[in-house]
């Protein structure tokens, strides 16, 4: 008979028995190192460096807060702090009450050509944020159709012009995250509220706005984050009105004034680090509303709720399709809006080098698409199923680069790539640096799809490989990344589009021969070729269309090709894996 | 089903010159001050068949994934034939294992699965494909071959991933409840089919599980797990009919107990005003405690006996009858003790013999504890 002993928890050491190293626990270790490396070098160390350098004087002598005494004392500078926030604040309240508006008719109403609605409601995501504002430039400015036509200046460059070009600029941002929150609930809900006699205003106010609680907070958080760090919108049409962004470009680009451009760059890091620690502590009480024996929500026919739900998404998707008519219109015609006559001499891009912008612009989209999906895709992994143990500090890091916005990141990359003397400095002035700017810019969103396409894989698979003497590389290749195709897919035309419109990332970091087309529009307007500029913006929006719909079918081929294992066979899956 | 195991005697094991497949010493593990495993020792012999057995908890999770090598011991080592492979990482211990999830590859055809652990053995495909159709007849799933695993029922699919876990031939099978996800009847029914294959194979296997009847159905030996430390360890048949405490008889089967104390008497006890006779062959430290050692009796529904069977047997009891529940092969009878009204005891009876005892809710009811059916246990204060 066996003997077993009883031992007290305080005779157990604390060390575990430590395996001995393998070939691919070498492996496992050395990925990690390789991706904290990544992550120091391109995001720890160069906001640290922007950090020490806000402590500086102009000649690199220490002063402390002193430049922050300068901020805050300059009432003109100061100013754009409460600019900013006024601007940010008023913008994320009109953008998220108008996508409600429209996610809910979309989701919760007998809405006709849905699709369509859908489909103009995304097209903002295809522009840099400044084609918004030349849209309400040529429209409503001191030169716009709608000023020469009626005689009245509506006076749309300030705040009021920020406002509007920012709303439709995150309004489908704002929409996909409230059509998420609003597609998923459960019918029986609202069966029960109506067995209890709860009238249609009660139901909404205690099970659908509810329900959606966390979608608001998110998409709160998403264009309060956006309004606040975008550069290209105050910038077209801000006027004298001064924002944080803007005050960067000037302090950098306008007076060579790093060490002010530095401060004002930590300060604007803090609206955004807060608004990012506010979603993170309430996503975490987030609960699972909808389970497994949830049954979906298919709205009744109700005539007067769905005309009115109609009539106010036309409204919304007219303006939308609108604002990129006039751009297309305004860079088709030889001189808005005096000369009305169709030409194409707006697609010469004579000022700016011809069609190299734009070829660069792809160029580094490609890459950042292939880059980024690698780094994020690979990163998620090795936190989440090599364990190193650090693994908290790497998670954080990657979570960490939605709250920079894309002006301080280029900056801090300045700091640190544009350095004499450092091996670093290789980087600068390249295409690769551009690259990296966008990869680690969009990093968060990235990481966090992978993390979660990795989460709902089942946590044995590398211990059956393991338990099998099959290398965990090989299950990757094997099973990981087929299993994530989709989700790679998504990842990598996420990083394409946002690569393509950027601005914020890239300005401070162009430089002769590495133009890129965004950049190239603001150059362009601020030359005072809008015609060109609109042309330009023609392009980009074209571009990243045509990707969409290259990505639409490859998934369609793709889904059918190597996830044919998800479609249902002939038996019912009972107790199915994963 | 258990018949086997118990015709090995429970003391006398062969000691075999070989050595035990899989030999704990001292196995302790704690996750933060919660200690799941405080020096767990234990040998399984080849070619047996061993069920942890435990609530949630346990610990045998735990202890199964140490033997895996998933999870690393904080103290205690962990022996495969002999050789100390303590510091060995899982994928160099030499096993195949089952998980509760199964963990098919779901991007992989059956057969692809099967294979899987073969292909990198530098095995020939045709010799891939031969032993992935052997492993596919011993479950008798061929005909599935090309499927993925989304296409098969969950039955199926755990037979899928225990023919994947046999392929490479592994020293030993480890099973971490591979059938709790399944419904009733499918359970039963692959109970026998693992174990026979497991006879079949002749592979020593270690399956966790919380579910007390499989345990007694499968294993050779039952490992009775609680709080981190083994309570007991036997074949089906003497775990259950000699539990070594309360919690283990508590957790395998039915079982009533009863408050009593130590009588004057050699083998006696009373409860309350009654005093019962204790078993002859009882563990003498227990049986033979001092008059006035606070004792717990035990004894199961089935052991019970009633009506005519009863009358001048020893530890006979009048009672009456609180409630009758029909459970179709028998029938279940809760019993008030005599004395407060408040005690009761369940008492089982099958259902041809409580037709002939003619009883009703509420109506009288004598019965007796055989002395031979009662455990005594010391009540721990």
């Amino acid at each position: 008979m066996e003997v077993v002993t009883r031992e007290t928890g305080a005779a157990i050491p604390d060390r575990v028995v430590r395996h001995r190293l393998g070939r691919e626990d070498v492996i496992r270790v050395g990925l990690a190192v390789a991706f904290g490396l990544v992550l120091y070098l391109f995001i720890l160390l160069p906001m640290a460096k922007m950090i020490w350098r806000s402590l500086l004087d102009g000649d690199g002598q220490w002063v402390g807060l002193a430049n922050y005494a300068r901020y805050f004392g300059t009432p003109a500078i100061a100013a754009s702090i409460t600019n900013s926030l006024y601007v940010a604040v008023v913008s994320m309240v009109l953008t998220v009450g108008l996508a409600f508006g429209y996610a809910y008719a979309l989701t919760r109403t007998r809405l006709p050509a849905r699709g369509l609605f859908r489909v103009v409601a995304m097209l903002p995501i295809f522009a840099p944020s400044l084609v918004q504002a030349f849209a309400f430039v040529y429209v409503f400015g001191n030169n716009g159709i709608f000023t020469r036509v009626t005689g009245v200046n509506v006076g749309i460059y300030g705040a009021k012009g920020i406002i509007l070009a920012e709303v439709f600029y995150c309004f489908p941002h704002a929409l996909l995250i409230l059509i998420a929150a609003l597609a998923a609930t459960d019918a029986r809900l609202y069966d029960a509220a109506r067995t209890l006699g709860a009238s249609s205003p009660k139901t909404f106010l205690t099970v659908t706005l509810p329900g959606a609680k966390f979608g608001l907070v998110s998409a709160c958080f998403v264009v309060f984050t956006t309004v606040i760090t975008d550069f290209g919108a105050p910038k077209v049409i801000g006027g004298k009105f001064s924002v944080m962004a803007t005050e960067i470009y000037n302090q950098v680009s306008g007076q060579q004034n790093f060490t002010m451009g530095a401060t004002v760059s930590v300060v604007l890091l803090i609206p955004a680090i807060l608004a990012f620690v506010v979603d993170r502590i309430v996503q975490r009480r987030q609960y699972a509303l909808v389970t497994a024996s949830a049954r979906p929500l298919v709205p009744a026919p109700r005539p007067s709720r769905d005309w009115a739900a109609t009539v106010y998404c036309l409204l919304v998707a007219l303006v939308i399709a609108g604002i990129y008519a006039v751009i297309l219109v305004a860079s088709l015609v030889h001189r808005w809006p005096y000369n009305l006559g169709l030409t194409l001499k707006h697609y010469a891009f004579d000022t700016v080098g011809g069609y190299t912008p734009l070829w660069n612009s792809v160029q580094v989209a490609l890459w950042t698409a292939g880059v980024g999906t690698v780094l994020t895709f690979g990163g998620a992994y090795v936190v989440e199923k090599c364990r190193p143990p650090a693994r908290g500090v790497l998670y954080l890091l990657s979570i960490l680069p939605v709250s920079i916005p894309g002006m301080v990141l280029g900056l801090a990359y300045i700091f640190t790539f544009n350095a004499p003397g450092s091996p670093l400095n290789l980087l600068y002035g390249t295409l690769a640096i551009l690259v990296v700017s966008n990869v680690i810019h969009y990093f968060t969103v990235g990481f966090l799809t992978a993390t979660t396409a990795l989460k709902q894989m089942d946590a044995e698979f590398e211990n059956v490989s393991a338990s099998l003497g099959v290398p965990f590389y090989r299950t990757f290749w094997r099973v990981t990344v087929p299993i994530a195709l989709p989700s790679i897919v998504a990842i990598s035309m996420y990083f394409f589009l946002n690569a393509m419109v950027t601005l914020s990332a890239v300005v401070f970091l162009v430089a002769p021969g590495t133009e890129l087309a965004a950049v190239a529009v603001l150059l362009m307007d601020d030359a005072g070729d809008t015609a060109q500029a609109a042309a330009m913006s023609v392009l980009i929006i074209g571009t990243g269309l045509g990707v969409r719909l290259l990505y639409w079918l490859a998934m369609k081929r793709v889904t059918r090709r190597t996830q044919a294992w998800t479609q249902p066979g002939e038996r019912p899956a009972a107790g199915g894996p994963t | 089903m258990a018949s086997p195991a118990a015709a090995s005697p429970p003391v006398a094991r062969p000691n075999t010159a070989r050595p035990a497949a899989v030999a704990l010493e001292g196995i302790a593990k704690k996750f933060g001050v919660f200690i799941a495993l405080r020096g767990v020792s234990l040998s399984v012999d080849p070619g047996e068949f061993v069920c942890f057995l435990g609530p949630s908890g346990c610990g045998k999770t735990t202890l199964l994934r140490i033997i895996a090598g998933l999870e690393r011991q904080n103290a205690g080592a962990v022996l495969m034939a002999g050789r100390d492979v303590s510091t060995w990482p899982a994928a160099q211990r030499n096993y195949g294992i089952v998980f509760q999830s199964y963990a098919l590859f779901p991007n992989l055809t059956v057969a692809r699965n099967v294979g899987y652990g073969l292909e990198t053995r530098k095995a020939g495909k045709r010799e891939i494909a031969r032993r992935v159709d052997e492993l596919l007849d011993l479950v008798g799933l061929r005909h599935h071959r090309e499927k993925y695993p989304a296409q098969l029922s969950g039955g199926e699919q755990q037979r899928i991933a225990l023919a994947r876990a046999l392929a490479p031939s592994p020293a030993l099978l480890l099973l971490d409840e591979p059938l709790s996800a399944l419904d009733a009847r499918v359970r039963q029914s692959l109970r026998h089919e693992i174990r026979g294959l497991q006879r079949r194979l002749g592979i020593t296997t270690i399956m966790v599980t919380h579910d007390q009847e499989e345990a007694l159905a499968m294993a050779d030996r039952i490992v009775v797990m609680n709080h981190g430390v083994v309570e007991q360890v036997g074949p089906p048949v003497e775990v259950y009919m000699r539990p070594r405490s309360p919690f283990v008889a508590r957790f395998v089967g039915q079982m009533n107990f009863l408050d009593a104390v130590a009588g004057p008497r050699p083998r006696s006890a009373h409860m309350g005003a009654m005093e019962l006779t204790l078993p002859a062959d009882g563990d003498p430290e227990t049986t033979a405690a001092g008059p006035g050692t606070p004792l717990i009796l035990a004894i199961r529904p089935e052991e019970i006996v009633v009506g005519p069977g009863a009358q001048g047997a020893p530890n006979r009891l009048a009672t009456r009858i609180r409630s009758i529940q029909f459970l179709g092969s028998f029938t279940r009878l809760v019993l008030f003790l005599p004395g407060d009204g408040e005690r009761v005891l369940e008492c089982d009876v099958a259902a041809t013999a409580f037709v002939a005892l003619g009883v009703a809710e509420g109506g009288e009811l004598s019965m007796a504890l055989p002395p031979e059916s009662l455990r005594v246990f010391r009540k721990e204060s």
